[in-house]
């Protein structure tokens, strides 16, 4: 089972990035569950998502408390929100924001896990340009794909088409890609400077 | 045809296959998403015939449901928690007059302190209403429970509420097959009433009953009940036959055949214990877990028998008796009373409390080696009860708890399990 | 305004016999192949002006729905005694539910009705003025606010009297009940308080409200017919006095209900769509001593300790109505008689 926890804030599509990635990997032949940790309708608040994928079927109910995924939507929920509890030693970091782990004070995450598991992606800023919006969470989903390979980009993009229609569809998806592209880069040189 | 789809869509759609003549409903957290999905389907004419009315509370909810089905026409409402009891004067009013409506309760714990969560506080208030009460495990089993519901509800003239844990089941994303169309219109015929306002043939519904009569005319409303445990089973096997999967029942075991210990629980929360009954039987344990999925009425033979050969019986319910105790424990108890064994009772997922693994894998273990106290309130933090027993102690104007330990917990959703 | 305009100088009173009228102008109730909805045998108070005003209004509705009718009727004495267990005298499909929700059930048999194809099939709800004022509010506006399909009737007997008279939202000034007793030094329900259904029904623009009493049963049952001609919302507040809880004689009824009319105390008009189209005016125009003077509720305003002040508050709430809704005529020659100048003999 692949467990993914998703931190960020009400409207900023936490959830529907959860729904999303469990309906990509549906789409793969998988089980896999979303949910939310959330409460009233409110622009703002701290939100959780969770999206489990296993090749078996899904029984527990628990929220995630043992993460092979964590995904940081808002930036500013650092230092608020222990949003690395459970992190498993093998997980992976995708943090949305331009800046680098050490600038956002998160430098010792390297000391605990994989180099190569901790990856920044400017998220909003290429659904920005994208979408015009910065509505990262379709682009934070490409960048998950790249980093865990844990789905494909295919499948995040039938499933980001299934759930935006027409052209909006098309422009999450261009962001979802972009968003690959940037990470699959980023991990090339990682790898390429601890080689 | 399998879909990855939200529990509460899952449940809209199954719902409008029942063919719903008249639906009605007030929003409240965590119901709203399937009552929105009903209406727009009506609104867009994918369901029709079908009169979705906008009521103004859900006392007018019931109410509505009540007058729909008195003059024939299949109904069905949707509700949670506060709203359940604002309207359970009519509740009790439909199960006193053998109304075969359905209802969706998305569980949710019920204030003060508000809490829009899940527990099945909400469930046990209305226990004794004479509505048969049926547990969801997962949103497949939601979908399907909907469709044997109102064939019951229809059969027997009793009232059915289909029950799923708010957020947890209704919210959640998961792979499910929505029973198609045509199975259900095969599965369930239409409403055909055993009283209805007819000008052709009128008659007065809902006359006073005095001391003369009110004593039979319970004892038929229980005997109806003892007849659902019979046709539950009956109706789940018929399901199973045409849908090609199992869904309802009365009971449903897990590993219990040379268990010595075994859990009882209602609804999701079965899931998580499965998945450390397993841990616990690679450990050694032998442990089973008995899920019941007809609370209302009450399967005493099915879970006596299902228990038999336990040593330990563990209940972890999502509710509890304010002063006393559990209170599914109460009827586990009733049922096995004359059964060799030990009954404990872990009250745990309060106000949508995460009930996880690991804390249940614990729980096992001590119940295994006999160290759980009779009543367990499950991952309590006792510093904030000590903290707040204190403050009471020292001042008489200690301000109200919830907002005492609201501070002492720092910001809301800093946790997350 | 459904009037019926008749000279008849004989008999002395405003009782208009019908075997002098053609067959189409007389009433639903002298007709012996009416429905009888609220039959015989039942067990409402001698004098019941409720039992009266039910009879009335549901033969007519009968009438005007060529016996397609439901009626849903909340808790309350007509409830109560029109269905002693094991008998029921209604002679129509009847349910009753709870207290609070008549009007919302009423809308769930209209739904049903409608999504079977049996538009044809006329819904009424009923309740007293506790049921509709109080308890029931919500669901009535609910119900009034969707525009759905019911005639709703209140029988308004000014307070809760199946429990025992207590103070109700439409508990008029001063009257004493069992929760406003007459004692201290404003006895009595308070003034200030009280909902004015009919305004606040005309408040949600519903199609047609209507205010009656028994006292005319020609008036009463025009108002339903009309009320019956029309789909929506409907609305009809029907005065009811009772003997019990009103302290007035049995046989006085429908002169109490005269007299509430004819005092202004309690306007009879119609509206639609929230604006007054008809009045029906003050024939006699009748101080309110006359009125309050037969009821043993108001018995404290008069006797031993006497309290003109409060029956002066009381007149000038006449005298606002009359204002209010024009409800006097310029010309009152015609309608004098010179036996019973104030126009009180039944």
């Amino acid at each position: 089972m692949f467990q993914v926890r998703i931190h960020g804030r009400g409207g900023q599509g936490v959830v529907t990035a959860a729904e999303i990635l469990s309906v990509a990997a549906f789409s793969e032949g998988r089980h896999a569950q979303a949910f939310p940790s959330f409460g009233s309708e409110r622009m703002g608040a701290p939100v959780v998502s969770f999206c489990r994928m296993d090749d078996r079927p899904i029984r527990t109910r628990e929220p995630v408390m043992e993460a092979d995924a964590i995904i940081v939507q808002d930036v500013t929920l650092i230092h608020q929100v222990d949003l690395f509890a459970g992190l498993l030693p093998e997980g992976y970091v995708l943090v949305n924001t331009s800046r680098s782990f050490d600038e956002l004070g998160l430098g010792d995450l390297f000391g605990q896990f994989h180099r190569d598991h901790l990856v920044t992606c400017p998220a909003s800023e290429l659904a920005l340009e994208q979408l015009g919006r910065p509505l990262s969470n379709a682009a934070l989903l490409g960048a998950f794909a790249a980093l865990t390979r844990e789905i494909t980009l295919d499948a995040i993009d039938t499933a980001v088409r299934d759930r935006f229609a027409g052209a909006l569809g098309e422009r999450n998806v261009a962001a979802a890609t972009a968003a690959y592209r940037f990470v699959t880069l980023a991990e090339e040189q990682v790898r390429a400077a601890t080689d | 045809m399998l879909r990855q789809i939200e529990g509460s869509r899952a449940v809209a759609e199954t719902v409008a296959h029942c063919r719903p003549e008249v639906v009605c409903a007030y929003p409240i957290s965590p119901q709203t998403h399937i009552i929105e999905a009903v209406g727009a389907m009506v609104k867009a004419g994918t369901l029709s015939p079908c009169e979705f009315v906008n009521v103004e509370s859900e006392f007018a909810a019931m109410s509505v449901a009540i007058g729909a089905s008195a003059a024939g026409a299949r109904s069905y409402t949707a509700t949670s928690s506060q709203g359940l009891l604002f309207m359970i004067e009519a509740v009790y009013n439909a199960a006193g007059l053998g109304l075969p409506i359905v209802m969706t309760l998305a569980n949710r714990a019920i204030g003060a302190p508000i809490n829009i969560w899940n527990d099945h506080s909400d469930a046990m208030a209305v226990r004794d209403s004479g509505w048969i009460q049926l547990f969801a495990e997962t949103n497949q089993e939601a979908a399907d429970l909907h469709v044997q519901a109102f064939r019951l509800a229809e059969e027997l003239s009793v009232p059915v509420m289909v029950c799923m844990d708010g957020f947890i089941l209704t919210h959640a994303f998961e792979g499910l097959d929505v029973p198609e169309q045509s199975d259900v219109d095969a599965f369930l015929p239409p409403y055909e009433p055993r009283q209805v306002l007819d000008p052709d043939d009128p008659v007065s519904i809902g006359a006073m009953v005095g001391p003369e009569a009110f004593e039979e005319v319970r004892y038929l409303a229980h005997l109806r009940q003892l007849d659902a445990l019979a046709r539950i089973p009956a109706l789940a096997a018929e399901f199973s036959e045409a849908f090609g999967r199992q869904s309802g029942g009365l009971v449903s075991p897990y590993r219990t055949e040379d268990a010595e210990t075994i859990v009882v629980a209602l609804g999701s929360v079965l899931g998580t214990i499965k998945d450390a009954v397993d841990v616990r039987r690679d450990a050694g344990d032998r442990v089973g877990v008995v899920g019941i999925t007809s609370f209302r009425p009450f399967p005493r033979d099915a879970v006596r028998e299902a228990l038999s050969g336990a040593r330990r019986i563990v209940v972890v319910e999502k509710a509890f008796s304010i002063g006393f105790g559990g209170v599914l424990s109460t009827d586990v108890a009733m049922a096995t009373h004359d059964a060799d064994c030990s009954l404990r009772t872990v009250v745990a997922g309060l106000g949508g409390r995460a009930i996880t693994r690991r804390s249940l894998e614990e729980l096992l273990a001590a119940a295994s080696r006999d160290e759980l106290d009779t009543l367990t309130f499950l991952d309590l933090d006792h510093g904030i009860i000590e903290r707040e027993r204190a403050r009471m102690t020292a001042t008489r104007r200690s301000g109200p708890s919830a907002e005492n330990i609201l501070r002492d917990l720092g910001t809301v959703a800093s946790r997350i399990g | 305004m459904t009037t019926q305009p008749v000279r008849f100088y004989q008999v002395g009173s405003f009782a208009v016999g019908n075997r002098l009228l053609p067959d189409d102008d007389r009433t639903v109730q002298s007709d012996p192949t009416r429905s009888n909805s609220l039959d015989s045998g039942h067990r409402a108070c001698q004098g019941c002006g409720e039992a009266l005003g039910a009879r009335y209004a549901i033969d007519a509705a009968m009438r005007a729905s060529q016996g397609q009718l439901v009626a849903v009727n909340a808790t309350g004495c007509l409830e109560v005694f029109s269905t002693p267990y094991p008998e029921t005298s209604w002679r129509i499909p009847w349910l009753h539910s709870v207290f609070g929700n008549a009007p919302a059930v009423a809308t769930g048999v209209a739904a049903a009705m409608k999504v079977k194809g049996r538009s044809d099939v006329r819904v009424i709800g009923q309740a007293g003025d506790g049921g509709t004022v109080d308890i029931g509010f919500g669901c009535l506006s609910g119900m009034f606010e969707r525009n759905d399909d019911v005639l709703f009737i209140c029988y308004d007997n000014e307070a809760y009297m199946n429990t025992g008279v207590q103070r109700s939202g439409a508990t008029p000034p001063a009257a004493r009940t069992a929760t406003t007793e007459a004692v201290g030094p404003e006895p009595g329900n308070t003034f200030g308080q009280g909902k004015d259904l009919p305004r606040l029904a005309m408040a949600h623009d519903i199609p047609y409200v209507a205010t009656a009493t028994v006292a005319d049963l020609r008036d009463l049952e025009a108002k339903v017919e009309r009320a019956m001609g029309q789909r929506g919302a409907r609305y009809l507040h029907i005065l009811v006095p009772c003997p019990l809880g009103w302290g007035s004689a049995p046989g006085d009824t429908i002169k109490v209900a005269r007299l509430a009319k004819e005092t202004g105390l309690f306007p009879v008009f119609e509206a639609e769509n929230g604006t007054v189209t008809a009045v029906s005016p003050i024939r006699h125009r009748t101080p309110v001593e006359a009125y309050l003077s037969i009821q043993r509720r108001y018995a404290h305003l008069f006797g031993e300790n006497p309290r003109p002040d409060i029956v002066a508050r009381i007149q000038a709430i006449a005298d606002r109505n009359i204002a209010t809704y024009g409800l006097l005529v310029d010309d009152e020659s015609d309608n004098h008689d010179p036996k019973d100048p104030e126009g009180v003999t039944a």
